[in-house]
């Protein structure tokens, strides 16, 4: 190699300018050229000792895939991807890179890293785009069956490991459609649809069994389920809602994010009435929170035609979302409301919303998570008139499957108790990943949990379990 | 795929369906609901088990044709199939040994009452069902509520059939006479429920209604259903449908469904107009 070490920039990725894209419900970030994926991928050092390989909780191959895009092979790198991610096209998609595989490449110590994520987005949609998808080999059937609750990125991983490894698995998923968050929550501009639907498409024919409209706890148990199956993993997410519990929060017009997106996204309410799910029409819209579904939330209400005011009660340093989300929802002109906090919402005769009471905040000492705690400056109401509210300020565990499940431990919080490094839950036989376990986390974490719960089911299995 | 193995006209707007559905026949109990999608644009809406035969894998929904999804629905026939079904969603009915129990279904509400007055009979219970409706063309089910109940009392809001009046009217009667009363259970709109309820606070009866809120996914992910019960927030979907009557927030429940109106009306006029496009 002649080029000097970081010479070449990191190249960046054509976007569809905020302008357009706040009128429209297509991908924002519009992918690498053939030209720009071999340019950024020629950056890469193919080091020995790959440091990016321990920031991916999947352990993607990175020096290899990256080497295939520079000698032109393309569909080869997404195989390389695929032998051990099987969502590479989501992964490359919405992985907080800058704090997984990036933040450990050795360029980013004096240049920028490499631009991992997006070139593991190019390979995936060059294969996709560019016909066959082939499957990876598949091991000869043991004839052991695994029940998976919960069709999202951690159930899906789980499955398809298993799959590959010759057991069969059925996932049992409570909504009409797979893909969990990917697809009730993140919204189409981030991710497109289509590719979640190609993905899982993929998980399908490498033998997973996909049965929808399964609500394990109501229409089955874990129990029932144990009849029939030789283990179950549990993989149901953290899909409850959190509200405030402030005065006025039942008017109409304030939504929980998970339905205000899942109205959207799933339902596709943005297509209404081509499409039969309502959402509001909105004039002006107040989110609380200031995390990636908060932002995700903002940008939908904007696309919907809506003056956006994001509301959060700590300051810019302290927001949980992705720098690169809050610099596009500022982009596309979502206004910021800092140190704010709604203590009541206002509303009209026919039960509407029409205000949000809030109040100033300053910071304090550091709380239990380290950051300065925000503290209400008295006297400081006043009011933003809104019509709709989305309370975007977390998740917690869905209680169905463990109030349904005898002897299965979950913490204080309802998150199910598993062993970090095999998913094993006090009942024998039961495993458990994903946000389920950890809280909402992120996609890559919930597939990674699933990849070594793949092992050890796979152990199970095999003998070194009891139950052979 | 969920296939229609029967479809019956009840009542001019009243339609029954009986579906292939097994996992959830088997599963199904008095006071529960499942939701379902008509086809791949459809919105997912709730409906009442209100009945189903776990040898024969069905379940039997019956509805009012109101508006876009209920009208796609009807327009379904045998042999056809619904796109999604899921349930069984909800707790039952708390089935107990309370001596006299009293049913009451108004409109549509008939046929969810009918599985909870079946369960609290067969628990030993005496069972009084009280039905009403508008007028004679909208009564259904008489004969099956006839079967599972140990008296039936009718109205209709016009006179048209048996007694002119509400099914308040004869639940005040009843108690007035003398009927000693432990429990009542009222399942249709919520003016009816919420009358219900004001009515049997007076007596001191405790009273069970079943909440309709507008509902998702109907599995405690998205809040949609939302109610006020004795001041405090809850999901209807999980937590009820069945609520103490006494302490539903029921002016707040009228509101809230009430939330998509325009769109709703927008979307039948869109519904009518393209099935007048197809049938011109
Ligand atoms: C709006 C939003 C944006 C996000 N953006 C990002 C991002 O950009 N990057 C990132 O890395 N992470 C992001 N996250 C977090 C990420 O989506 C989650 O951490 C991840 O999806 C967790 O995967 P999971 O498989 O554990 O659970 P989920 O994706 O929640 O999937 C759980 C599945 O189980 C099903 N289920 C639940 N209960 C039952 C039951 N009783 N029976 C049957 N099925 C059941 C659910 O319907 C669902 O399909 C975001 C989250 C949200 C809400
Ligand atoms: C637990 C439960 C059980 C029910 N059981 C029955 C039943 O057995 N028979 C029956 O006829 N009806 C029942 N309903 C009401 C039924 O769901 C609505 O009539 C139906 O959703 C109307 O949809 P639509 O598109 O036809 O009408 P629309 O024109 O969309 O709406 C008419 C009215 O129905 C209500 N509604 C609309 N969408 C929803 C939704 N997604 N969820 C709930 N309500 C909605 C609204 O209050 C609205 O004003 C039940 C509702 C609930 C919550
Ligand atoms: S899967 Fe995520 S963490 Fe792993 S290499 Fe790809 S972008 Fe990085
Ligand atoms: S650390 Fe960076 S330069 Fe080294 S192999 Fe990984 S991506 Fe390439
Ligand atoms: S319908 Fe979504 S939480 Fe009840």
């Amino acid at each position: 190699m002649t080029k000097r070490i970081g010479e070449i920039p990191r190249q960046k990725m054509p976007e569809q300018s905020p302008e357009d894209r706040c009128k429209n419900f297509d991908e924002v970030p519009l992918g690498y050229t053939v030209e720009l994926a071999q340019r950024e991928a020629s950056r890469c050092l193919q080091c020995k000792k790959p440091a990016c390989r321990q920031g991916c909780p999947v352990e993607i191959d990175i020096p290899a895939f990256i080497r295939l895009i520079v000698e032109g092979d393309f569909v080869g790198s997404a195989q390389k991807l695929k032998e051990t991610n099987n969502l590479p096209a989501v992964c490359g998609r919405v992985c907080p890179q800058e704090a997984q595989c990036e933040k450990f490449c050795i360029l980013g110590k004096r240049f920028e890293p490499v631009a991992i994520g997006r070139l593991e987005r190019f390979a995936a949609d060059y294969e996709r785009t560019h016909g066959e998808v082939n499957l990876p080999e598949i091991a000869v059937d043991t004839g052991k069956r695994v029940a998976v609750v919960g069709g999202g990125p951690s159930g899906l991983t789980l499955a398809a490991d298993l799959a590959k490894m010759g057991h069969r698995a059925t996932i049992f998923e409570g909504l009409h459609t797979p893909g969990g968050v990917l697809v009730y929550g993140i919204p189409e501009f981030r991710l497109p649809k289509a590719i979640v639907r190609a993905e899982v498409d993929f998980v399908r024919r490498l033998g997973v069994e996909i049965e929808a409209n399964q609500v394990v706890g109501k229409t089955i148990t874990v129990d029932e389920l144990l009849e029939t199956f030789d283990a179950v993993y549990i993989a149901t997410g953290a899909g409850a809602p959190v509200f405030m519990n402030i005065e006025g929060e039942n008017l109409n017009g304030i939504y929980s994010a998970n339905e205000y997106l899942t109205r959207v996204n799933l339902m596709k309410a943005y297509r209404f009435p081509e499409m039969d799910t309502p959402v509001a029409r909105s004039r002006k819209a107040v989110v609380i929170g200031g995390g990636n579904v908060a932002m995700d939330s903002a940008r939908t209400a904007r696309r919907l035609g809506a003056e956006v005011h994001l509301v959060y009660r700590r300051s810019r340093v302290e927001m949980p979302a992705r720098d690169e989300e809050i610099h596009h929802a500022e982009e596309e002109g979502i206004e910021f409301q800092l140190l704010t906090n709604p203590i009541r919402y206002l509303g009209n005769e026919e039960g509407w919303v029409t205000g949000a009471e809030c109040l100033r905040m300053e910071l304090g000492q550091p709380d239990a998570s380290g950051r300065r705690r925000p503290v209400p400056i008295e006297g400081s109401e006043f009011v933003i008139e809104v019509d709709t509210v989305i309370v975007a300020i977390g998740n917690q565990a869905n209680p169905l499957v463990p109030a349904s499940t005898p002897g299965l431990e979950t913490n204080r919080w309802g998150n199910i108790v598993a062993d970090e490094e095999t998913g094993k839950t006090s009942r024998d036989g039961v495993f458990a990943g994903g946000d389920i376990v950890t809280g909402a986390a992120t996609v890559i974490e919930a597939m990674g949990a699933a990849k070594r719960a793949a092992r050890a089911i796979d152990r199970f299995l095999r003998g070194e379990g009891k139950k052979l | 795929m969920y296939p229609i193995v029967k479809k019956q006209r009840l009542a001019p707007e009243v339609l029954l369906l009986e579906v292939e559905a097994s996992r959830i026949a088997r599963k199904a109990e008095a006071g529960q609901f499942m939701i379902l999608r008509v086809d791949d644009p459809g919105e997912r809406i709730p409906l009442t088990l209100a009945d189903w035969d776990r040898e024969r894998g069905t379940i039997t929904l019956i509805f009012q044709e109101v508006g876009v999804s209920t009208k796609k629905l009807g327009l379904l026939n045998e042999g056809e199939a619904i796109s999604d079904c899921v349930g069984p969603l909800g707790h039952a009915s708390e089935i107990g040994e309370y001596g006299t129990v009293v049913c009451i279904g108004g409109g549509v509400g008939i046929a969810p009452i009918y599985p909870v007055a079946r369960a609290q009979r067969a628990a030993g219970n005496r069972v009084i069902s009280i039905i009403g409706a508008r007028n004679k063309n909208l009564l259904f089910w008489e004969d099956k509520l006839r079967a599972v109940s140990d008296e039936v009392l009718v109205t209709t809001d016009d006179g048209s059939y048996r007694r002119k009046g509400f099914v308040t009217d004869v639940l005040k009667q009843l108690v007035d006479g003398g009927e000693q009363v432990d429990i009542a259970y009222a399942i249709g709109p919520v003016v009816m429920m919420r009358a219900v309820s004001h009515l049997t606070m007076e007596y001191g009866i405790h009273t069970v209604v079943s909440l309709n809120p507008i509902m998702m996914d109907g599995t405690g992910m998205c809040g949609a259903c939302r109610v006020t019960v004795d001041g405090e927030t809850r999901f209807a979907c999980v937590d009820g449908p069945e609520f103490d009557g006494h302490k539903v927030d029921f002016v707040g429940l009228m509101k809230r469904q009430q939330m998509y109106l325009g769109q709703e009306k927008e979307a039948r006029e869109r519904m009518g107009h393209c099935r007048a496009e197809r049938d011109a």
